[in-house]
């Protein structure tokens, strides 16, 4: 019997320990911006998201690559797992983006923005990934052509990014230079705390749909020894692997 | 080399006897340029609306036949005989991408005209030599994104609608290059030169996805 969720309640913690960390710095500890006010703090929340999700949407690029090398397919269930949960990160991005973008700058959604226009492309590209998987019905086939479509999008991020950027002005203030950008210290330790915090959370989450999902298919596959080939109803299709 | 030559003349000489692809991707460009002026109540266009519509015209055209491109193959069992063929699987990409390639030439010697004559404001000749130079570089981006994303999508049960949302996305860059660059030169008081920066991007991002597309290519063919 294999154990699913080993070290899922210390990361748990972890997430739990860094997130109240991170919310309690946010609050109490980092300074209001000078012009923007109390809004800005929603800055902790929303760029850690979506770093996150981009490296997440990598991630599964990556995995994907582990899938077509090895042929096995417990790496294109990380990779489904890895983009599914970035694709949830992503949507909280935009939103909290939004409301951002709102706040500060009167618009719910700015054109001229390239960092905000390039991650709307990446969400819509990474958006198709489960209706590309639910209309394969060929298992083995679904895995390998989702592979190769979340190799071409992982390799596709960082590309759009960059043809993006130079189609526009920048509007975005840039906080992540490598020279550590103009962020003040107080504010770039609660920006780092909350960015672990939410790197921990995807992590957590990753691995706890992992579990579920192992944990499903070896019921799936008891079920079906017990109950035997004839009496077995095959679950609803869906868009992961199984 | 020789089997990618035998399926690029393949698939011209089946483009030739059926006149299935070609003509509807320019009759679609025709009726677009018919829309774009009534959307946008203008009788003509110029510099980065011109460039804007010529190439959101040609990208849509490219989308139908991007759609078409492997449909033959699979009803007709040419995968399964070019699989038997003991040849490279890269042959297929490389015949594919270029007969893609044809195609939206073809479309362009007829759309772009149509659109000098229909609506852009600014005469067509002045710009030509440099709007070739950037419809070479956009044909090859759509190409090798369509070949790609057209081998992906038509194994799928919704192939006419997983190949536009997987291929819109991923062309969203080349369009935003050959819009870019094309428009310097699409200018009302005759044609400036087209920004280098975005035929940089524009061949950068053909050879990284061409690399790409060899790549991962192999995984589709599988079977």
């Amino acid at each position: 019997m294999i154990t699913h969720g080993r070290g899922l309640r210390s990361l748990s913690l972890a997430t739990v320990v860094f997130i109240t960390l991170a919310l309690a710095l946010v609050f109490f500890y980092a300074p209001l911006d000078a012009d923007q006010g109390f809004v800005q703090k929603i800055f902790y929340i929303h760029v850690p998201l979506s770093i996150v999700s981009l490296c997440g949407f990598i991630l599964g690029g990556v995995m994907a690559i582990g899938h077509l090398r090895t042929g096995e397919r417990k790496w294109d269930m990380r990779a489904y797992v890895a983009i599914h949960m970035a694709l949830i990160f992503s949507v909280g991005a935009l939103i909290t983006g939004s409301i951002w973008a709102k706040a500060s700058w009167g618009h719910w959604w700015v054109w001229n923005e390239p960092t905000l226009v390039s991650f709307l492309i990446v969400v819509l590209m990474f958006a198709t990934y489960q209706p590309l998987r639910f209309s394969i019905e060929d298992p083995e086939r679904q895995a390998r052509y989702a592979s190769v479509f979340a190799i071409v999008a992982g390799a596709f991020v960082p590309l759009n990014f960059i043809a993006v950027r130079l189609a526009q002005g920048l509007v975005h203030p840039r906080v992540l230079t490598f020279s550590g950008g103009q962020l003040p210290g107080s504010m770039r330790l609660t920006f780092t705390i909350a960015l672990i915090g939410v790197a921990l959370l995807y992590m957590t989450l990753w691995k706890y749909e992992m579990a579920a999902k192992n944990a499903r298919r070896q019921t799936r596959a008891l079920r079906r020894l017990i109950l035997g080939e004839d009496e077995f109803r095959p679950s609803r299709r869906s868009a992961a692997p199984s | 080399m020789k089997s990618a030559l035998a399926v690029l003349r393949k698939d011209l000489l089946l483009e030739l006897r059926t006149f299935e692809t070609i003509p509807a991707m320019a009759l679609f460009s025709l009726s677009s340029f018919v829309i774009f002026h009534f959307a946008l109540n203008r009788v003509s266009v110029d510099g980065q609306l011109a460039a804007g519509v010529l190439t959101a015209t040609l990208l849509f055209a490219a989308l139908l036949g991007i759609n078409r491109l492997f449909v033959a193959e699979r009803e007709q069992g040419g995968f399964d005989g070019f699989l038997l063929a003991p040849v490279d699987r890269s042959a297929m990409l490389v015949a594919k991408a270029a007969g893609l390639f044809t195609f939206l030439v073809v479309l362009e010697v007829i759309a772009v005209p149509a659109f000098g004559l229909l609506l852009l404001g600014p005469s067509l000749g002045p710009p030509l030599l440099g709007l070739i130079g950037v419809l070479a570089l956009s044909n090859l981006a759509f190409a090798v994104i369509g070949t790609l994303v057209s081998a992906i999508a038509v194994h799928t049960r919704a192939r006419d609608l997983i190949g536009p949302i997987i291929g819109l996305p991923l062309l969203i860059p080349a369009l935003i290059g050959t819009a870019r660059a094309a428009g310097p030169l699409l200018a009302v008081h005759g044609p400036g030169s087209p920004p280098g920066k975005w035929l940089a991007i524009l061949g950068l991002y053909d050879l990284v996805f061409a690399l790409l597309a060899y790549a991962v290519f192999d995984f589709l063919l599988e079977d």
